[in-house]
């Protein structure tokens, strides 16, 4: 195997995972504080980059400079994440915290059908682009070859975000509850936590992550009808490799996808649409809990 | 001889007989969501049982797939005879459940749900490539023949529908006989206290393995009436994951009080779909998915509950009558 092609996988690659993480650490977020499994993580996605690719659309129509559409992806992410994430937390998972586990999952699946047709009855089903921001960064040659500067901001994006999460939940107020809460819900209960607020805001920041990805993404992909179903496969993959609510379990996981994606479009494009849900069944089937996932005790 | 006072087998075999006669008078359409409900309740019969022992799966495509690839490819070896398809499709899914089914007994909750889906993914990842079997456009199927037999293009769906319709009866008959024998009732002993199974003298990772391998033998044979009632299988709407969702969709409309009840919630899923498509086809799936919520938020055991609460509202003013005219 020569240099060059060494180097295209590792970037692809890098490009990809960021893609994957950007999808996958909002779920794994959610899973982690509230247990919740939340299939209507696709649908924010979806609903992410609908409202980026359209408001970009607008904007370049009336002579807006290039520029704006970074700011277009940050605030229709956070709108999103507190709209959203208030309507899906209080008007349905507030209800069902004491359920079974699996009654939660098929409840977010149902919510996730229909805001996917509240997507389609808002936008239709002609696909949107907003290449704007991509075009204002223009490429870069590396290794003879040309990759997007707005895909490799991704990467970038992706590191900023693991910090954040990783500064926040440990070095700050808010996160030290949220670990009280993790351990044990009904205890820090006790301790006077407002475990109410906690699950909100949790799943407020899991909704803005959700929306950022697609928002993120808007541009360099064709945003039309689908995009949520097949990203929320994805980042279910992503998040059993790494373990489930697990912050850096989403990271490594979504390293280990990207790299082994890149690789097989690279060198065995035949197998690409299912290598990474055998690297999933590979996981699962040797460590269950995932690669990170901290180890729990068994309950009799 | 309790069997022949069974209230569920003789609902069912009502049921049939009603379905039986109500061919004769049957509309072309009508037929298809009949044999779409027969096909999609088969897979969820086998997801009943897996939900009795507390398992859920979010991968039962596979094995509906599986059995509906099936007859793709043995139809491309010439097999054209549905019982040979049946017991083709029944016999791949059967064996795939058999194999993974050494895997998979070793996992619960979310972790068995989420590996199912993998394995129906890596499947839905290789039916799109494969060229042969028309990658993601699918391919089509041939009309079938009945023991060597040829209806004939008028009278084809309606011998069809005849063999679904006697094939569901004996499959739900026997579900609900396993469900009701030592072996079946051991499900609601693994999903309350796996521990206490073991001690007693039973292995649950057996006889999960067992019951993943019924799961799998009807979800095939599900795959089978689907592929025939189409007559076209491709990789999106066999395979992939919100197929998936579908089945459990139904289960928990059903409920999973009784296998004639899972008939029902086909049925009743079937309608709304087919209702949805045709007078609101933008929002379909909001129709599907607000009703899924809707049951979820009201009736948590499925339409069967609302025969429960039924059933224990009467006996409760019994009660009361009684005790007033004891009080008297």
């Amino acid at each position: 195997m020569d240099f060059e092609l060494l180097i295209v996988i590792l970037i692809d690659g890098l490009v990809y995972s960021s893609y994957l993480f950007l999808v996958a650490v909002g779920l794994t977020v959610i899973f982690g504080v509230q247990k919740v499994l939340n299939v209507t993580h696709g649908a924010f996605y979806a609903f992410g980059a609908y409202l980026t690719a359209f408001l970009i659309g607008l904007a370049a129509n009336g002579g807006w400079p290039d520029s704006g559409g970074f700011l277009i992806i940050l605030v229709s992410a956070i709108f999103l994440g507190i709209v959203l994430g208030i309507i899906i937390e209080r008007g349905l998972l507030k209800f069902l915290y004491d359920r079974d586990e699996h009654i939660v999952v098929l409840a977010t699946f149902a919510a996730f059908l229909v805001l996917e047709d509240a997507i389609l009855l808002i936008w239709g089903t002609d696909p949107y682009l907003a290449f704007q921001p991509l075009a204002l960064l223009g490429n870069s040659e590396i290794a003879g070859l040309i990759f997007d500067n707005y895909a490799l901001t991704m990467i970038a994006l992706s590191f900023v975000i693991a910090f954040i999460l990783w500064y926040g939940l440990n070095r700050t107020q808010f996160g030290r509850v949220l670990l009280a809460v993790i351990f044990d819900r009904e205890v820090s209960m006790a301790m006077g936590i407002n475990v109410t607020k906690v699950f909100l805001i949790t799943f407020i920041i899991g909704t803005f992550l959700g929306a950022l990805g697609g928002a993120y993404h808007a541009p360099i992909i064709s945003v039309q009808p689908g995009i949520g179903v097949e990203v929320i496969v994805l980042a279910f993959a992503v998040v059993v490799i790494g373990g489930m609510g697990s912050i850096p379990g989403a990271l490594i996981g979504a390293i280990v996808v990207g790299i082994s994606r890149a690789a097989a479009v690279h060198m065995l494009p035949e197998v690409e649409l299912f290598v990474i849900y055998s690297i999933m069944a590979l996981v699962l089937v040797f460590r269950p809990e995932g690669l990170f996932a901290p180890i729990k005790a068994r309950k009799i | 001889m309790t069997r022949l006072f069974d209230k569920t087998f003789w609902g069912l075999t009502i049921g049939l007989v009603a379905l039986f006669v109500l061919n004769f008078f049957l509309e072309e359409w009508m037929r298809t969501i009949g044999l779409q409900t027969l096909s999609r309740g088969l897979v969820a019969i086998g997801l009943l049982i897996l939900w009795r022992a507390g398992l859920v799966s979010f991968g039962h495509a596979l094995f509906f797939g599986f059995g509906a690839y099936t007859v793709a490819m043995l139809q491309i070896v010439g097999v054209r005879d549905i019982f040979l398809l049946m017991i083709g499709g029944i016999f791949t899914a059967g064996m795939l459940a058999f194999v993974l089914g050494f895997l998979l007994r070793q996992y619960r909750a979310i972790f068995f749900a989420l590996l199912n889906m993998a394995f129906s993914m890596i499947l839905y990842g290789v039916l799109a490539k494969v060229e042969s079997l028309g990658s993601t456009d699918g391919i089509g199927i041939e009309q079938v023949t009945f023991l060597g037999i040829n209806p004939g293009d008028d009278n084809y769906r309606f011998v069809f529908y005849i063999f679904a319709i006697v094939f569901a009866y004996v499959s739900a008959v026997a579900a609900h006989w396993y469900l009701k024998s030592t072996l079946g009732m051991m499900t609601m002993a693994v999903r309350e206290n796996e521990i206490r199974v073991e001690y007693l003298g039973y292995s649950s990772e057996k006889a999960i393995h067992s019951k993943y391998i019924i799961s799998g033998l009807l979800a095939g044979a599900g795959g089978v009436i689907m592929a025939v009632t189409v007559g076209h299988v491709d990789p999106d709407s066999m395979v992939y994951w919100p197929v998936s969702g579908d089945f459990v969709f139904i289960t928990i409309l059903a409920g999973t009080g009784n296998v004639s009840a899972t008939f029902i919630g086909a049925l009743v899923y079937e309608l709304l779909r087919t209702y949805a498509f045709e007078f609101a086809p933008e929002i379909w799936q909001l129709i599907l998915g607000g009703s899924l919520l809707l049951i979820i938020m009201f009736l948590p055991d499925g339409l069967w509950s609302i025969r429960s609460e039924w059933r224990h509202k009467r006996a409760l003013r019994a009660a009361n009558r009684a005790q007033a005219s004891s009080e008297e």
